[in-house]
């Protein structure tokens, strides 16, 4: 955070729950991102994903009960994909904070926190239908929304539609 | 001009063909299926509501396809969807008409570019009788879809194939342009 910069009271509390976190796992989390409308950190070392998940869940001082969205991201340029999870507090310490994950673009993999919240087990399987991630460790990895059948990751940027499913054309 | 219209004497004996009873019969109790596939069907609920009330056409919805002689597409038919759809047309009985209702069900509407999981037009996997155009249509065009479909049946003849029947009511199309023309001077009148 840069100095002198006014920043709102809910960017502050995220930024000492990042501090916590921080503190415990050092290098395996970025720096902070105090943006105004989702503060976030990046999950450098993204093995440690379901532990540092389970920190936050846990930590008496964090207690982020609450997965409000998981969202697949594509970034063709750096040759990446990635999730970005937004937490909250419900009820208890009432703070957010985002946390963005990335893996490589093809064939590309990342820890399950399917078994710290429930929320992430059908989020993660409609990332890995649309982006094509696979969440290692979910307890049924595959298409939710697609057929099982489906050629291709739709929201992929380079995604060309199949032209033919089960004899019927596909395009217009 | 429905057949009790026609003045009936001498004891309520009626004279006329077998082909006008038959089709008289099935237009007045067309049966569509009751299944909608998006927003359309909100609108197709509507219809068959108390203030647009279809069922003083004969047409209620059944809950099976084994009970219905007419389907209503109405909605997005999603790539998965689409082969449900095939196999519920195939259990209904014939003679059986498809009215597809809105734009997606004609042609995909606004999911045709983008929309990778939508099937573009119904047409593509069954036969469609009628096609009522709007996003979604309103009340009052189902009802043309329906009266359409009413009007097709009555083409209809003993040894004639829905092709032909096709084609004579595309020949006895009315202009609706006129109808509007004349309903309105009537109004004004």
């Amino acid at each position: 955070m840069e100095e002198g910069k006014v920043v709102s009271q809910s960017v502050q509390e995220s930024a000492a729950a990042y501090s916590i976190i921080q503190e415990r796992f050092g290098d395996a989390v970025s720096a902070f991102n105090a943006n105004e409308t989702m503060p976030f950190l990046e999950v450098v070392d993204t093995d440690r994903w379901v532990e540092i998940a389970l920190f936050m869940r846990d930590h008496a001082k964090l207690k982020f009960n609450y997965m409000a969205c998981l969202t697949g991201v594509d970034y063709p340029a750096d040759e990446k994909v990635g999730i970005i999870c937004n937490f909250e507090s419900l009820a208890l310490l009432n703070h957010k904070i985002a946390v963005k994950l990335k893996c490589v673009r093809k064939n590309g993999s990342l820890p399950s926190v399917a078994c710290v919240w429930h929320t992430a087990n059908w989020h993660e399987r409609e990332a890995y239908d649309l982006f094509g991630i696979t969440f290692t460790g979910h307890p049924e990895m595959k298409r939710i929304l697609c057929p099982d059948d489906w050629e291709g990751y739709p929201l992929l940027k380079d995604y060309k539609v199949q032209e033919k499913y089960h004899g019927i054309k596909v395009p217009y | 001009m429905g057949l009790l219209d026609a003045a009936i004497t001498r004891h309520n004996v009626l004279v006329t063909s077998v082909d006008n009873v038959l089709n008289w019969a099935r237009l007045s109790s067309l049966w569509p299926m009751g299944f909608g596939l998006a927003c359309c069907a909100i609108e197709m609920m509507a219809t068959n509501a108390s203030n647009y009330d279809l069922e003083r056409f004969g047409i209620f919805p059944r809950s099976s396809p084994r009970q219905s002689d007419l389907m209503i597409v109405a909605g997005t038919v999603t790539m998965k969807m689409a082969e449900r759809v095939i196999r519920l047309y195939e259990q209904m009985p014939e003679p059986r008409y498809v009215l597809s209702m809105g734009s997606c069900s004609n042609c995909g509407g606004p999911y045709w570019e983008h929309g990778y999981h939508v099937l573009k037009g119904v047409d593509r996997v069954i036969p469609v009788d009628v096609y009522v155009p709007g996003c979604p249509p309103r009340p009052e065009a189902l009802i043309g879809g329906l009266m359409k479909v009413q009007e097709l049946i009555r083409m209809e003849q003993i040894g004639i194939s829905r092709a032909d029947a096709l084609k004579k009511l595309a020949e006895k199309a009315l202009d609706p342009k006129f109808i509007v023309e004349r309903e309105r001077k009537a109004a004004f009148a």
